[in-house]
């Protein structure tokens, strides 16, 4: 079974926020909302600065947090790439799994239920990359089998640099961040 | 130097967690109260079945007073949800490793226990049930005169009881990305201050209600049973100073436990020592170490000290106190918590 992950090279990523707006499009995000959107990280001191720019989203986590402290189950982990979903009708908006969620990557939709990320599962099911990463004028996005040794984020993996969100939580996130 | 920007704006989310306002803070103080009446509930069972005559016995009463807070408590709850047309879902599945679906199947039996628990003395504290109804008065018998049934009901209450109590801690005490309620303290804390709060809101009821006899009418009839936990006759004072006495230890443990979640919070992770500098300084501290330790904890301990040495007067005082610290603990603990994250440990760098 796949193991989808995710990989950004923040080398390539200007913050467009096409990813953003891709998205917003795509799944239909409530005005006012995201499920996805761009972190600036600036450090040093001038004039040794260093930038870092992220496309950040749910990280959908080998061990997520949101999913253990769901009462209903609503919270789960998808079998199609081990993604973790919402099912919107079983969701009673205890906001558990945001509470939980070191990332911030979930909200409550208008509508009462609770919204996040979906890796775009309406499209990886058709074997399409998510919206953000098909959009992206950089290509900086990479999206793919994490199991699979000769899918692209592999092998980006494997010959790169790179570095996750909040290690140090144990979520272990697969969102990748290339250095 | 670290900046950091992002483009999420996310209602609740940002610019910081806020997703539980005063519900849940209520919710989990009136959930430790209802468990803490479950517990002495189950001390007075144990005692009559022993033996002792326990009419006067005020906690024999208190399920039926513990059945509507836990309704108000769960109409917060409801309140709280955001889909709250779907809380159903919770009761078509168990999630083994979700302390909230426990919890929710927990509070199930409670509400049974509560209301077999409330029948043993509703038809003498409402005599109209008993004329009116008269199986509730053979149902009350058919446990009151049988030891054996009065133990085992006062084991299940204080069993429950204090699944509940711990229960609310365990709650928050899972949530892996808010460091403050991280700590195995968190559900003892709870549990203790739940069991302080129901000997308080006991001890407030013996003061304030005293011995009448009860009112023979329907109407009320049900209303002095709810607000008269002593039941139709007077308390011997030895179970009101015992009551005192159990608050008086409950708590200084609390105290103690609280020096611990600080000295364990202070002593672990960025993340934890950040969690706990909430407390000390910042828009909380105030609230906590005057609202909850010093006229929560530390001058309701101190007055019911001198009340029992004879050398200040029996008021309500401290009963009071000690309801509005344990809710302020509770106000405290669900707002700071959702305001500690984890530190990253890349920012350091």
């Amino acid at each position: 079974m796949a193991r989808f992950g995710m990989v950004i090279d923040t080398a390539k990523c200007v913050g467009c926020m096409d990813c953003v707006v891709a998205c917003q499009t795509e799944n239909d995000v409530p005005h006012g909302y995201c499920r996805d959107w761009i972190t600036t990280e600036v450090r040093g001191t001038f004039p040794n600065l260093a930038m870092e720019i992220r496309s950040e989203r749910c990280n959908h986590c080998d061990n997520p947090p949101c999913v253990q402290c769901c009462p209903t189950g609503a919270s789960h982990v998808e079998p199609l790439g081990k993604t973790v979903q919402v099912t919107s009708s079983r969701c009673i908006g205890c906001k558990a799994c945001i509470a939980s969620c070191p990332y911030g990557a979930r909200y409550v939709h208008p509508k009462g239920y609770v919204d996040k990320c979906t890796f775009c599962l309406h499209r990886t099911r058709d074997g399409k990359d998510p919206a953000c990463v098909s959009v992206c004028p950089t290509r900086c996005m990479a999206f793919g089998d994490l199991d699979d040794p000769k899918s692209a984020v592999s092998t980006l993996l494997a010959s790169r640099k790179w570095h996750t969100l909040l290690p140090e939580a144990g979520t272990r996130p697969r969102v990748y961040y290339l250095t | 130097m670290l900046e950091l920007t992002t483009t999420r704006h996310n209602p609740l989310i940002d610019p910081a967690l806020h997703i539980w306002g005063w519900e849940i803070p209520v919710y989990l103080f009136l959930g430790g109260m209802v468990a803490g009446m479950m517990v002495f509930a189950g001390l007075a069972m144990l005692r009559t079945a022993r033996g002792e005559d326990t009419r006067t016995f005020f906690s024999l009463q208190t399920p039926l007073l513990a059945f509507v807070l836990l309704n108000i408590g769960m109409l917060a709850l409801l309140l709280d949800l955001a889909h709250p047309l779907y809380v159903w879902a919770i009761y078509i599945t168990f999630e083994p490793l979700s302390p909230m679906a426990w919890g929710s199947w927990v509070l199930l039996i409670v509400y049974a226990i509560l209301l077999v628990s409330a029948l043993i003395r509703l038809p003498e504290a409402w005599p109209w049930l008993g004329r009116t109804v008269p199986w509730t008065a053979r149902a009350s018998d058919w446990f009151f005169n049988r030891p054996a049934r009065m133990a085992a009901l006062g084991w299940i209450n204080i069993v429950f009881g204090i699944a509940v109590g711990v229960y609310t801690g365990i709650l928050l005490n899972t949530m892996v990305a808010r460091p403050l309620w991280n700590t195995a303290v968190l559900p003892v804390l709870f549990l203790v201050s739940g069991l302080s709060a129901a000997a308080a809101a006991l001890h407030l009821a013996a003061r304030v209600f005293g011995a009448r006899p009860a009112p023979q009418g329907m109407l009320s009839g049900a209303i002095a049973a709810l607000g008269q936990p002593l039941g139709p006759q007077a308390p011997a004072p030895h179970t009101a100073e015992s009551l005192q006495r159990a608050d008086v230890g409950l708590l200084a443990f609390e105290l103690v436990l609280i020096f611990l979640l600080l000295l364990g919070l202070v002593t672990s992770s960025a993340s934890h020592s950040a969690a706990a500098a909430l407390l000390f300084g910042g828009q909380y501290a105030l609230l906590f170490w005057i609202g909850v330790v010093a006229l929560g904890i530390v001058v309701p301990l101190v007055m019911q000290l001198l009340e029992m040495s004879h050398r200040l007067p029996h008021t309500v005082v401290p009963a009071v106190l000690v309801l509005a610290g344990g809710f302020a603990l509770r106000w405290v603990l669900v707002n700071a918590g959702q305001a500690s994250a984890i530190v990253s440990a890349a920012a350091a760098r």
